[in-house]
C-alpha cells in the first residue's frame, strides 16, 4: 500500500464514510449428486464502519454461505469481494488478519481448558506466549469468565461456552467481527448478556459486527441495518424501522412476512423477549 | 508468523492431547504386537526368499503395518473436530493451510515412530538382531509413511460426505494395500502374476527398503527407489492435503 491509498484510507476511517465489506455478484454454487445448487445468486452487500448488520431470511436463503465465503471459509464461485480491505480471493489471509468468526456450532475442543483455547486462538493469531496469556486473562475477566479458566469445556454452562466462542472470536481486537446466529439455543438471561456484549462492542470498540439470526427480536433489537436474504439473493435492506415502514406493518416479523411470503423459521423455539 | 512457528503451534497443541492419553500412545502398537508374538514364531526356519532370518524380513513388515493402518485412520480426529466447529475456527485465522495440516501430521508420524520404537524393543528378546542404522533407517520409513498417510486420510476424511463412510472407505483402501505390499510375508514367494500387481502398490518399496536396511544394505537400487517412492507419496499427499484444508467445507 503506497503513501496515496494510506492516506485516503486514512481519511475514509475518520470520516466514517469506509466499507467494510463491499461484494459485487458474489455467487456460490454447490455440486451436488442431483446436480448443480446455487446457495447464492449475486449477492452485493455493503457494510460501513461501525455498523451492526443482521442478515436476515428462512431456512436455506443463502446467509450461512454467504457468511462463510464473507470470513474466507468458503471460496466464491463467482463474483467479487473486498473484506476489510483486502480482496477476498486474493489475499485471504489478510482479511483473516481483520475479522473474527464465531460459528454457530461454537468452535470448542472438549479436551481443552477455557485458558488453553484462548491462548492458543491468541498465538495462532501472531501473539506471543506472555502476550497470549495476558490477553487470554483479559478477555476472561471482560467477558465473566475469569473463574473458568482452568475449567474443560464441556463442563460451561450454554451461555459460558457462548461467551468463550465470543472471546475466541475478539482475541486479536478485530475491527470487523461475523457472527452465525449467535444466541440460537440461549436462555433468555444469556441472550441478554449477549446483546449487551455486542451493544458494548460497537459502542466503546466501533467493532463492526454482521450477524445472521432466526429472531426478529434480536435482530429489531441490535442491528442498525437490516439485510433479508430469500432464494440466494438480497429482497429487501433497510433499518428495522424502515422496512416495518415501507410495509406499513408495527412489527418486523409483519414485514418480514410482507417480503418474503414466509415466516423465519427459527431452528428452535424463539426464547422469549428479553 | 512463520511457516514453522504456526507448524509447531499446532504440533505443540495435538502433542499436548496425545500425552494426556496413555491409552491411545499404546492401543496402535497392540496389533503389530499381536502379530510379532502370535505369527513371527511360525516364521522362524521357514525359507522366505529373501537374504536375513525371519525377524529381519517380519518386522520391517510390521513397522509399515503400524504406520499403514495407524495413518490411514488419523481422519477420524479431524471430522470431529469439524462438528465442534474446531476446524472452521482455526481455519478462520491467518495460519497457513500448510501448517494447520503439518501440525497434526507430524503429530501423527511421532506417535507412530514411538510406537515402532516399543515394537523395535519387543521384537529383541523375540530375537530381532539388526544393525542401529538400519533400524533408523526403517523409523524413518515409518515417518514418511506415516507423513503421506495422515494427509491424505485427513484429505478424504473432509471430502467424504458423511463421516459414517470414512471406517470402510479406509478399510477398502488399507487392506488390500497392505495384502499386496507383501508386509506379513515378501512377494518373492508369490507367483509371477500376485509379484507383477504388488509391483504397481507404492508400498511395496517401502517395505523391501527396510528389509534391506535391516540386513545392512544401505546403498542398494531398492533402498533407492523405497526413498524416492516415499518421498514423492509424502509430497504429493502434503499437497492434496493443503488444498483439501484450503477448500474443506467448499
Amino acid at each position: 500500500m503506497n503513501f496515496g491509498e494510506i492516506a485516503i484510507l486514512g481519511w475514509l476511517c475518520f470520516s466514517g464514510h469506509m466499507s467494510l465489506i463491499s461484494t459485487s455478484g458474489l455467487f456460490r454454487t454447490f455440486m451436488t449428486e442431483s446436480g448443480p445448487v446455487e446457495a447464492v445468486r449475486g449477492i452485493d452487500l455493503t457494510v460501513r464502519s461501525g455498523e451492526v448488520v443482521g442478515l436476515l431470511g428462512p431456512n436455506g436463503a443463502g446467509k450461512t454461505t454467504t457468511l462463510r465465503m464473507l470470513t474466507t471459509l468458503l471460496p466464491p464461485t463467482g463474483g467479487t469481494a473486498t473484506v476489510a480491505g483486502h480482496d477476498l480471493v486474493r489475499n485471504p489471509a489478510a482479511v483473516r488478519r481483520r475479522i473474527g468468526y464465531v460459528a454457530q456450532s461454537g468452535g470448542l475442543d472438549p479436551q481443552e481448558t477455557v485458558r488453553a483455547e484462548l491462548v492458543l486462538q491468541a498465538r495462532l493469531h501472531g501473539m506471543d506466549r506472555a502476550g497470549a496469556a495476558a490477553r487470554a486473562g483479559e478477555l476472561a475477566a471482560d467477558l465473566g469468565l475469569t473463574g473458568l479458566l482452568d475449567r474443560r469445556t464441556p463442563a460451561l454452562s450454554g451461555g459460558q461456552r457462548r461467551r468463550l466462542d465470543l472471546a475466541l472470536g475478539l482475541v486479536h481486537r478485530p475491527e470487523l467481527l461475523f457472527l452465525d446466529e449467535p444466541t440460537t439455543g440461549l436462555d433468555p438471561g444469556s441472550r441478554a448478556d449477549l446483546w449487551a456484549l455486542v451493544r458494548r462492542l460497537r459502542d466503546e470498540h466501533g467493532t463492526t459486527v454482521v450477524l445472521t439470526t432466526h429472531y426478529l427480536d434480536e435482530a429489531d433489537a441490535l442491528a442498525d441495518r437490516l439485510v433479508i436474504v430469500d432464494g440466494g439473493t438480497i429482497v429487501a435492506e433497510d433499518s428495522p424501522a424502515g422496512l416495518k415502514a415501507a410495509h406499513g406493518a408495527t412489527t418486523l416479523q409483519e414485514a418480514f412476512l410482507a417480503v418474503t411470503g414466509r415466516g423465519p423459521a427459527p431452528a428452535d423455539p424463539s426464547p422469549a423477549a428479553v | 508468523m512463520s511457516l514453522f512457528h504456526d507448524t509447531a503451534l499446532v504440533f505443540g497443541r495435538y502433542a499436548r492431547q496425545t500425552l494426556r492419553s496413555p491409552f491411545q500412545i499404546l492401543f496402535g502398537v497392540l496389533m503389530p504386537l499381536l502379530h510379532l508374538l502370535f505369527f513371527g514364531p511360525l516364521l522362524t526356519g521357514l525359507p522366505l526368499g529373501r537374504e536375513g532370518d525371519s525377524w529381519q524380513v517380519l518386522v520391517p513388515g510390521l513397522l509399515l503395518q503400524l504406520g499403514l493402518f495407524g495413518a490411514s485412520f488419523a481422519g477420524f480426529s479431524i471430522i470431529m473436530e469439524k462438528n465442534w466447529g474446531v476446524l472452521d475456527r482455526m481455519r478462520a485465522t491467518p495460519v497457513s493451510r500448510l501448517a494447520l495440516l503439518l501440525g497434526r501430521v507430524l503429530r501423527d508420524a511421532s506417535l507412530f515412530v514411538f510406537q515402532a520404537v516399543l515394537l523395535v524393543l519387543a521384537a529383541l528378546p523375540m530375537g530381532l538382531r539388526a544393525p542401529l542404522p538400519g533400524v533408523l533407517i526403517g523409523f524413518g520409513f515409518v515417518a514418511l509413511l506415516s507423513v503421506a498417510l495422515a494427509s491424505l486420510s485427513y484429505a478424504l476424511a473432509l471430502k467424504l460426505p458423511s463421516p459414517q463412510a470414512f471406517g470402510p472407505a479406509v478399510n477398502t483402501l488399507a487392506l488390500p494395500m497392505m495384502l499386496l505390499s507383501g508386509l506379513m510375508l515378501p512377494m518373492a514367494l508369490a507367483p509371477g502374476w500376485l509379484d507383477l500387481l504388488s509391483r504397481l502398490v507404492p508400498f511395496r518399496y517401502l517395505v523391501d527398503a527396510v528389509r534391506e536396511a535391516y540386513i545392512g544394505h544401505y546403498t542398494t537400487p531398492a533402498v533407492l527407489y523405497g526413498v524416492l517412492v516415499a518421498l514423492a507419496l509424502a509430497a504429493l499427499a502434503v499437497t492434496i492435503g493443503t488444498r483439501t484444508f484450503r477448500s474443506a467445507g467448499a
